[in-house]
């Protein structure tokens, strides 16, 4: 935002909310603070008269010193722009804030995982569940005051290592310390879940009158649930579906089977540890992840990385988001029956690109690659030949191949064409991002509505369907894969020789107070840190904006009046990573 | 015309499946599988035809920046006796994510003042990420990354903690496996030297 646009809309909000709204003064921070009463007053004008379309993010922070909890709403317009940033602040012991699921329905897992994870109660949301954590958990984990099993200290590193490093193994100290709560009164034996009943509930009954479905047959409406252990989730994941007959009328996912708390990792690490950490997010793409908490992290430095490191950064990335993309297409096709052929075909093509990620970081998944103003080493001279032969020649044929292979399919076509049907509308309201975004017909891409790195130097197009369905998801990331290889095709011609680092490597950054919010386009969509810093090596927050997490929450839209075998189908097009979801 | 989409699909299998057969031809005599040069080439972005590799007879060799495990290094005196490479310094101890690099600084008995070298140094396998970071930014170039990646044992609650005899590897161990960034760290230890000994005789 220019300084001009930022102080006319400044006014025009305080004009239409006097005293409701104040710039965040502190040091480091950005965007407005809002009154807690008028937050949804304030989201809807801003939606409906300014054009904010799109809630990125919504995290909360608890600012344990100040007695406060805050949360905080990234905002964005569809239409490309930089963030407007709104918090709204609460007392800690009894954190109430309205919901905002009314305004924007992509609010919805969001609040709940503030709700599951920071205790904070959002008025007016219609479900609020825990979502990442189970019933019977006691707390609220993301709390500053609590403390895990096998608490050590506030922060890494520990006293206990160095220098006089006794080692003992985690599993011989107490297994379960005293950092284990629950309620006095709580005996396992006797403890009822109340949550699953809550959930079953949650998914309602659509009565067509005297118990009769549609055609007028007198049929039982049934629960399914599909997983924690299914083939078709792709990892620990579960939907419990309500059928009437063969069609869906109700769908609630179930996730926080692979949940380890990743955020409270990460407010223990230092900086530079979590970035191997990121990783394990979404394991395929670790270099986008990389990426994005890098970004995140230098902004708050106020630090930019040399040249070549800019460029191997996009290199790697768009490598990254072909390898997702090929992926997805092959399990997309497991999902719909054709039992891995597709799928081995395409991993044939991955398994020559992880080579490079091998040859360039020293690992194919997990590459812990970028660092804080620039990358971890040098590109190998012969991994970037292999890298020209493969974005020239052959990943263009193979990708040629997979379109001749795929797209016409008749079965394929019937499978997918009008199934799981997302509006426009429901995608934006819904925060959908990636390409389930871009298939229902949102042409929003990081990559160009708020250009990171030196992404505004390429030649590329923003991939965009109309229909927003399954088969424009898998077409949407078809093409995507042919811009990425021609971004690379770019970025290998014109990478400059010099540094990759800037500054002295150092293995204890020194990060200023403030807060920052770095995002990329990752393959699966708007990935996004949200950094908060004291000053101290520790982060004070540290907050990931999982796309696989938030482009769930549309999927009950998508699946009711499917076919049960389609949700299978539905689930595999928007494509999740269940170390992302569940985090 | 209905079909059309599906005959052409799998025209793309068959030519996979032949491409199988002509791969084979190309090998004819030679040898496609348990041959280093044609596991190369199958590997590479040549690789036609079957992609996989037969292990454990074949086994894909690793890039020299490839990370598993750190292993210590020491220099071998030409009297046979070792000296450990590190100073027990703790940079790797702290910059280790998952913490679980355990070292244990000895002091002088006499003096009091910390002795350069570790007296025990440990590392949980278990709990090790693999991130490299230890190797990264330990300043004397004492703990790297090494190739070692077969290490199923049948034991794993003393098996997997390392002391510094499992960890420790001779210099020559790292030059064999990472000799560019060997040649690279020797190159700049002697500058360095060199730079020294040009100041020393300045004065
Ligand atoms: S291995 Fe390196 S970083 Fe670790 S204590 Fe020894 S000298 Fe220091
Ligand atoms: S590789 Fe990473 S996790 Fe393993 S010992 Fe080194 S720093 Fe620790």
């Amino acid at each position: 935002m220019t300084e001009k646009e930022t102080v006319q809309l400044q006014d025009t909000l305080e004009e239409k909310f006097p005293g409701a709204i104040t710039r965040d003064e502190r040091q480091g921070y950005e965007g407005y603070i809002v009154e807690t009463a008028k937050l949804v007053e304030i989201a809807k004008s801003l939606r409906d008269d300014m054009g904010y379309d799109y809630l990125s993010s919504v995290t909360g922070v608890d600012y344990l010193p100040d007695d406060k909890m805050e949360v905080v709403y990234h905002l964005y317009r569809s239409a490309g722009g930089p963030a407007l940033t709104l918090k709204v602040q609460t007392p800690r012991d009894d954190s109430v804030v309205p919901s905002l699921v009314s305004i924007y329905p992509g609010a919805d897992f969001q609040e709940r995982e503030a709700w599951d994870l920071l205790g904070i109660r959002f008025e007016g949301h219609p479900d609020l569940r825990r979502i990442l954590l189970w019933d019977g958990f006691h707390g609220h984990p993301l709390r500053k005051d609590w403390q895990e099993p096998f608490f050590e200290a506030e922060g890494k590193p520990f006293k206990s290592r160095w220098p006089q490093g006794e080692i003992r193994r985690i599993e011989d100290t107490h297994p379960f310390g005293k950092n284990v709560h629950y309620p006095s009164e709580f005996t396992p034996e006797g403890w009822v879940p109340e949550g699953e009943a809550a959930l079953y509930s949650s998914l309602g009954k659509i009565d067509h009158g005297n118990g009769n479905n549609k055609q007028g047959l007198e049929t039982d409406q049934i629960v399914v649930n599909l997983g924690p252990q299914h083939p078709s989730t792709h990892g620990v994941f579960r939907m419990v579906v309500t059928l009437d007959g063969e069609e869906i009328v109700g769908l609630k996912p179930v996730m926080g089977y692979l949940h380890r708390n990743h955020e409270k990792i990460g407010e223990r690490n230092t900086y530079l540890m979590n970035m191997p950490f990121t990783d394990r997010l979404d394991y395929l793409c670790s270099m986008s992840n990389n990426f994005g908490y890098a970004l995140a992290v230098e902004k708050l430095m106020g630090i930019k990385p040399p040249e070549r490191a800019e460029y191997i950064r996009v290199i790697m990335a768009e490598l990254t988001r072909v390898v997702n993309h090929i992926w997805a297409i092959g399990f997309l096709l497991n999902d719909l029956g054709a039992f891995f052929t597709p799928m081995l075909y395409v991993i044939n093509e991955r398994e020559l690109i992880l080579d490079i990620f091998e040859a360039v970081s020293g690992s194919r998944m997990m590459c812990n690659y970028f660092r804080f103003g620039g990358v971890a080493r040098d590109i190998p001279e012969d991994a970037l030949e292999t890298i020209k032969i493969l974005v020239n020649e052959r990943l263009p044929r193979k990708v040629d191949e997979l379109d001749l292979y795929l797209t016409g399919n008749e079965i394929v076509q019937t499978r997918a064409i009008g199934v799981g049907v997302l509006t426009k509308q429901q995608a934006l309201a819904n925060s959908a991002a990636g390409p389930v975004l871009r298939a229902s017909g949102v042409p929003y891409d990081v990559r160009r509505a708020d250009p990171y790195s030196i992404y505004d130097r390429f030649d590329f197009d923003v991939v965009v369907r109309y229909n927003g369905d399954v088969y424009d998801r898998y077409l949407v990331r078809l093409e995507e894969i042919r811009q990425s290889l021609r971004i690379l095709k770019q970025a290998v011609e014109s990478i400059p020789a010099g540094e990759i680092q800037t500054g002295k490597p150092q293995y204890q950054v020194r990060v200023p107070a403030g807060e920052a919010y770095g995002r990329v386009e990752a393959p699966k969509g708007e990935l996004g840190f949200y950094v908060v810093s004291n000053g101290k090596p520790n982060p004070w927050r540290y907050h990931v904006r999982a796309p696989s997490f938030i482009n769930l929450t549309p999927l009950e839209e998508m699946s009711i009046g499917q076919k049960i075998a389609d949700v299978v189908a539905i689930l595999g097009s928007i494509d999740i990573v269940l170390g992302e979801t569940d985090r | 015309m209905y079909g059309i989409g599906l005959i052409k699909g799998l025209g793309v299998t068959i030519k996979h499946f032949l491409e199988t057969y002509v791969d084979d031809l190309r090998w004819l005599g030679r040898g496609r599988y348990y041959n280093e040069d044609a596991l190369k080439i199958r590997q590479s972005t040549e690789a036609r035809g079957v992609f996989t590799v037969q292990y454990p007879e074949e086994k894909l060799s690793v890039p020299e920046e490839f990370r598993y495990i750190p292993f210590l290094v020491y220099e071998e005196n030409p009297d046979g006796t070792r000296e450990d490479r590190c100073t027990s310094c703790g940079i790797c101890s702290k910059v280790c994510p998952p913490q679980c690099i355990w070292i244990v600084r000895s002091n002088d008995p006499e003096t009091g003042r910390p002795i350069p070298a570790p007296t025990e140094f440990y590392i949980d396998i278990d709990i090790c990420m693999n991130c490299g970071l230890c190797a990264e930014y330990c300043p004397f170039d004492a703990i790297k990354m090494d190739h070692v990646y077969e290490l199923a044992s049948y034991e794993r609650s003393s098996a997997h903690i390392y002391n510094k005899e499992r960890l420790s590897k001779p210099a020559s161990y790292y030059a064999e496996i990472r000799p560019k960034n060997y040649a690279r760290e020797e190159a700049a230890r002697a500058e360095k030297e060199a730079l020294k000994a040009a100041k020393k005789k300045k004065e």
